[in-house]
């Protein structure tokens, strides 16, 4: 499986990415007018587009690393449970994605 | 004549003393341990993390710096902050170090590398503590 190169791939989106969660949070500690600058980036359709695929790189990385602590501790090395945990992994991360923007469209969108 | 791991092996150093301070940065084990450690603790920690972005959706700052400021979420924050900047440096590092053939290019990218995961995760640590502390 060509898994390997997607959990490095999405490492180093990620590690960029905290550009964006530090923005926003020094955006808040600064004031009204620095979070409206931020919100303005985000609910703009490339900020979301980014947002997105910010989420779904997480909770790959996220998936795609408890497989691989599974195998630190021994665990998962048949080719069968291999493959189930690839799946997992990859169709976890997609729909955990899709879930939580939903909700969060329900909960943000209620405000 | 045993070899130097054979169970029989005439030396009296452990397996661990033998990596010690062994790899690039001479800190043998250290980082495969740290890089579990940070996993395992941004595991714990997503699922509260995601509760407090979904808390911050749709509010504007004045409601956004009431909620970060807040002891338990700032704690929360700030546990996930420094897993995550530890765990992404040393996770960069492996990239850079697979990857990044040239000595001086590659000791340039890892001091790089210090400073950016240094810099964001105290820049993070910096808002939360003053928007915890309410100035």
């Amino acid at each position: 499986m060509a898994l390997s190169i997607v959990h490095r791939i999405t490492g180093v989106a990620l590690y960029f990415g905290t550009l964006l969660l530090a923005w926003w949070l020094i955006a808040a500690a600064s004031g009204p007018t620095a979070y409206a600058n931020v919100q303005a980036f985000t609910s703009s359709f490339i900020g979301r587009l980014i947002v997105f695929g910010y989420t779904w790189a997480l909770l790959h990385h996220l998936l795609s690393g408890l497989r691989h602590l599974v195998w630190d501790l021994g665990y998962g090395f048949k080719a069968s449970e291999r493959e189930a945990m690839a799946w997992g992994t990859l169709i976890g991360g997609i729909s955990l994605t899709v879930v939580l923007w939903i909700a969060a469209y329900a909960i943000g969108g209620a405000r | 004549m045993s070899t130097p791991d054979s169970p029989l092996s005439s030396t009296m150093r452990t397996p661990l003393a033998k990596v010690r301070n062994l790899g690039s940065s001479h800190s043998g084990t250290s980082d495969f341990w740290r890089q579990r450690v940070t996993a395992v603790a941004m595991a714990l920690l997503i699922v509260p993390v995601v509760v407090v972005v979904m808390m911050l959706l749709g509010r504007n700052q004045a409601g956004a710096a009431q909620i970060l400021g807040s002891p338990g979420i700032a704690i929360i924050l700030l546990l996930f902050i420094i897993a995550s900047a530890w765990h992404m440096k040393i996770g960069m590092q492996v990239v850079i170090e697979d990857y990044v053939l040239s000595e001086k290019l590659k000791i340039a990218s890892i001091m790089a590398n210090n400073f950016f995961s240094i810099a964001v995760a105290l820049a993070s640590i910096y808002a939360i503590l003053k928007l915890s502390s309410g100035v």
